[in-house]
C-alpha cells in the first residue's frame, strides 16, 4: 500500500496541477499538493516498514507491558 | 498512604495538567472555528473559495508542525523533566494565540498578514505538540496501573473541552458585539482573552510538582542521554511507534476531527447553515457526549483499550456517509414545497463597485420563513458592466443563513452526538494505551510523536483535504469523507491483525 500511495499521491498532483488556470490558481494548486506530497511521502515510507516489520513477524510476539 | 489522600491528589495533578490542556486547545481551536471569517479578513476580497482553501492550509500548517513540535519537547521533556517543558509550551502558545489576535488585516499590510500569521500558526502547533504528550504522561505517572485509563481520560476530554470553549466564546462575543463588528475586529476578541487564561494557568502549573516516575528516574542517574535516538534509532522501540501510528493514532485522528471539526466545517460551508445554529449544534453535541471520555477510559480498564477503540473507527467507517448524506437532504431547500412557506421578507437591494473597475454588483437578498419555524436567506445578484457591449451576468441564486426547525435542530443534535460517541471511544482509551507502550525514560519523546502525526497530520488535514476533494470537477459534497472513511478502514485492519488487548495489570506500573 505505501508505494502504491506513494504513486498515487504523485499522479494527482501532476493532474490536478497541470488542469488549474494559470496564474494564482496554477500557484495555490501547486502549493497545496506539494504541501501533501512533503508530509504524506515520508508516512507512506513509514508505513512500508511497517509493512516490512510485520512481514517478518515482529509483531507477533507483543511485549506484556 | 490511604486511598482518599492518593485519590486527591492524583484529582489535584490531573486539575493543575487539564487546565492548562484544555487552554492550548481552545488557543489552537479558534482559528479553525473563525477559519471563514479569517480568510476575509487575510486574503484579497476576490480570492473566494481559494481564500477558505487557504486558510485551512495554514490551520493545516499548525498541524502539519505537531509532529515536530512533539520530537523537540519530548526530548526536553524526557531530559528536563515534564513540568518545566509544559510550562514553556503553555507560553510559546499563548503568546503566539494572544499575538494572532493583534495581526493587522490584509487591507493594512497586504501579503505580511497572511505570512505573519502563518509564522504564528507554527509557533501554536511546535507548542501544542510538547504539551499533550507531556500532559497525559504526567498524568498516566501519578496513576495506579489498574485505572490509568480512567485518570489519563479526564486529560482526555480536554481538546473536546478546549473546542467546547472555543466556540461558546465566540458566539457569545459575535453576539454581544453583532455579525458585522465580529467580522470586522470583534474575531480578534477570543484570541486576546487567551492570554488571561494563560495567564492563570501559569501560575498553577508552577506550583505543581514533577512527575515522581521521573524523578526517581533521576535520582537514579537513569535519564536517557539521548531520548531521540533511544526512541527511533532502537528497532524495538520504532516498532512500537509505527504500530502506534498505522493501528491506532491514525484512525484516531480521522474519527475525532471529522465528528467534530469537518462536521462543523460542513454544516456551515456546504449546508449553509446559520453561523450561531452550526455552532449551537456541535455545541449540545459535546456537552451531552463529553462524560463518555471518562466512561469509555474507565472501561477500557476492565476490558482493555483495543477493541472499544477500534469499534469507534468501525463505526465511523459505516455510519459518515449516511450521517452527512442526512445533512444535506435536510437543508436541501429544492425539497421545499410552496405550501411550506409562511412568509418571504420585502427584497433588500444593495449596489457594489468591483474594486479596480467601473463594473457593478447588484445583490437582491429576501428571508424566507418556513411554516416548521425554520427560515433561510436567498441571494440573487447580476453583475452590471460598464460597458454597455458586454451582457449582463447573472449568478446562481444562493440559499444561505439557514436556520432549521426545532425538530430538526435536534435531530442534528443527535447525529452529531452520535458521532462524538464514536470521539469518546476511540480517544477516551489511547493515553493510557499510548503510555503503555513506551519505558518512562523516553516515554514522552515515544508517544508524542505517533499522536501527534496520527491527529495532527491524519485528522488535523481532514477539514483541507475533504474540501479540496470535494471541490474536485465530478466530486460531490460527501466526496470529501473518502479520506477519513479511507484512513480509518486502515487502521483498523492494521490494528484488529496486530494489537493486543492485554487488560492493564493490577501490581504496580512498570518504570
Amino acid at each position: 500500500m505505501g508505494p502504491a500511495s506513494i504513486i498515487f499521491m504523485f499522479m494527482q498532483a501532476m493532474e490536478k496541477v497541470g488542469l488549474a488556470a494559470e496564474g494564482v490558481d496554477k500557484t495555490n494548486t501547486a502549493l497545496q499538493w506539494g504541501i501533501i506530497l512533503f508530509i504524506f511521502i515520508p508516512i507512506s515510507a513509514g508505513l512500508v516498514i511497517f509493512g516490512y516489520y510485520a512481514l517478518k513477524g515482529e509483531y507477533d510476539q507483543l511485549p506484556e507491558d | 498512604m490511604s486511598r482518599e489522600p492518593q485519590q486527591s491528589s492524583i484529582f489535584k495533578v490531573i486539575g493543575a495538567s487539564s487546565l492548562g490542556t484544555l487552554i492550548e486547545w481552545y488557543d489552537f481551536y479558534i482559528f479553525g472555528s473563525l477559519a471563514t471569517i479569517i480568510g476575509a479578513q487575510l486574503f484579497p476580497k476576490d480570492a473566494g473559495a481559494s481564500a477558505l482553501i487557504n486558510t485551512l492550509a495554514i490551520f493545516a500548517a499548525g498541524f502539519i508542525v505537531r509532529p515536530f513540535g512533539a520530537l523537540v519537547f519530548g526530548r526536553l521533556g524526557d531530559l528536563i523533566g515534564r513540568k518545566y517543558t509544559f510550562l514553556l509550551t503553555l507560553v510559546l502558545m499563548g503568546g503566539s494565540t494572544f499575538l494572532i489576535g493583534l495581526i493587522p488585516s490584509y487591507s493594512s499590510i497586504g501579503y505580511a498578514a497572511p505570512i505573519l500569521v502563518l509564522i504564528l500558526r507554527l509557533v501554536q502547533g511546535l507548542a501544542l505538540g510538547g504539551e499533550y504528550g507531556g500532559a497525559a504522561t504526567y498524568v498516566a505517572e501519578h496513576a495506579p496501573a489498574n485505572r490509568r485509563g480512567f485518570f489519563t481520560s479526564w486529560i482526555q476530554t480536554t481538546a473536546t473541552g478546549g473546542l467546547f470553549l472555543s466556540l461558546g466564546i465566540i458566539v457569545v462575543t459575535k453576539n454581544l458585539i453583532g455579525a458585522e463588528d465580529f467580522a470586522d475586529w470583534g474575531w480578534r476578541i477570543p484570541f486576546l482573552l487567551s492570554i488571561l487564561l494563560v495567564g492563570v494557568s501559569i501560575y498553577i502549573r508552577m506550583k505543581m510538582h514533577e512527575s515522581p516516575m521521573f524523578t526517581k528516574l533521576k535520582s537514579e542517574g537513569n535519564i536517557s542521554k539521548n531520548p531521540l535516538k533511544e526512541s527511533f534509532s532502537n528497532k524495538a522501540n520504532f516498532k512500537m511507534v509505527l504500530l502506534a501510528l498505522f493501528g491506532a493514532t491514525m484512525g484516531q485522528g480521522v474519527i475525532w476531527y471529522t465528528g467534530q471539526f469537518y462536521a462543523q466545517s460542513f454544516l456551515e460551508n456546504t449546508c449553509k447553515l446559520d453561523f450561531n445554529d452550526s455552532r449551537y449544534i456541535l455545541l449540545w453535541g459535546i456537552a451531552f457526549a463529553t462524560p463518555f471520555f471518562v466512561i469509555f477510559g474507565s472501561w477500557s480498564d476492565k476490558i482493555g483499550r483495543k477493541w472499544i477503540m477500534l469499534t469507534g473507527m468501525l463505526l465511523g467507517i459505516i455510519f459518515y456517509r449516511p450521517i452527512y448524506q442526512i445533512f444535506l437532504d435536510d437543508t436541501d431547500v429544492s425539497k421545499i414545497e410552496q405550501k411550506d412557506i409562511a412568509e418571504i421578507s420585502k427584497p433588500v437591494f444593495s449596489k457594489t463597485q468591483i474594486e479596480g473597475t467601473a463594473d457593478h454588483i447588484i445583490t437582491k437578498s429576501s428571508v424566507v420563513s418556513l411554516v416548521n419555524g425554520g427560515s433561510y436567506t436567498k441571494i440573487q445578484s447580476r453583475t452590471e458592466y460598464a460597458d454597455p457591449e458586454k451582457e449582463v451576468r447573472v449568478d446562481p441564486v444562493l440559499y444561505k443563513d439557514k436556520i432549521l426547525s426545532t425538530a430538526v435542530f435536534w435531530k442534528f443534535v443527535g447525529l452529531i452526538f452520535f458521532q462524538i460517541l464514536l470521539v469518546t471511544m476511540v480517544y477516551g482509551p489511547i493515553a493510557a494505551f499510548l503510555v503503555e507502550l513506551f519505558p518512562t525514560k523516553i516515554r514522552y519523546t515515544s508517544m508524542s510523536l505517533p499522536y501527534h502525526v496520527g491527529n495532527g497530520v491524519f485528522g488535523g488535514l481532514v477539514p483541507f483535504i475533504a474540501t479540496l476533494i470535494a471541490s474536485f470537477s465530478g466530486a460531490t459534497p460527501l466526496s470529501g469523507l473518502w479520506y477519513p472513511i479511507g484512513i480509518a478502514a486502515l487502521s483498523f485492519v492494521i490494528g484488529a491483525v496486530y494489537l493486543s488487548n492485554n487488560k492493564p495489570d493490577h501490581g504496580e506500573a512498570e518504570s
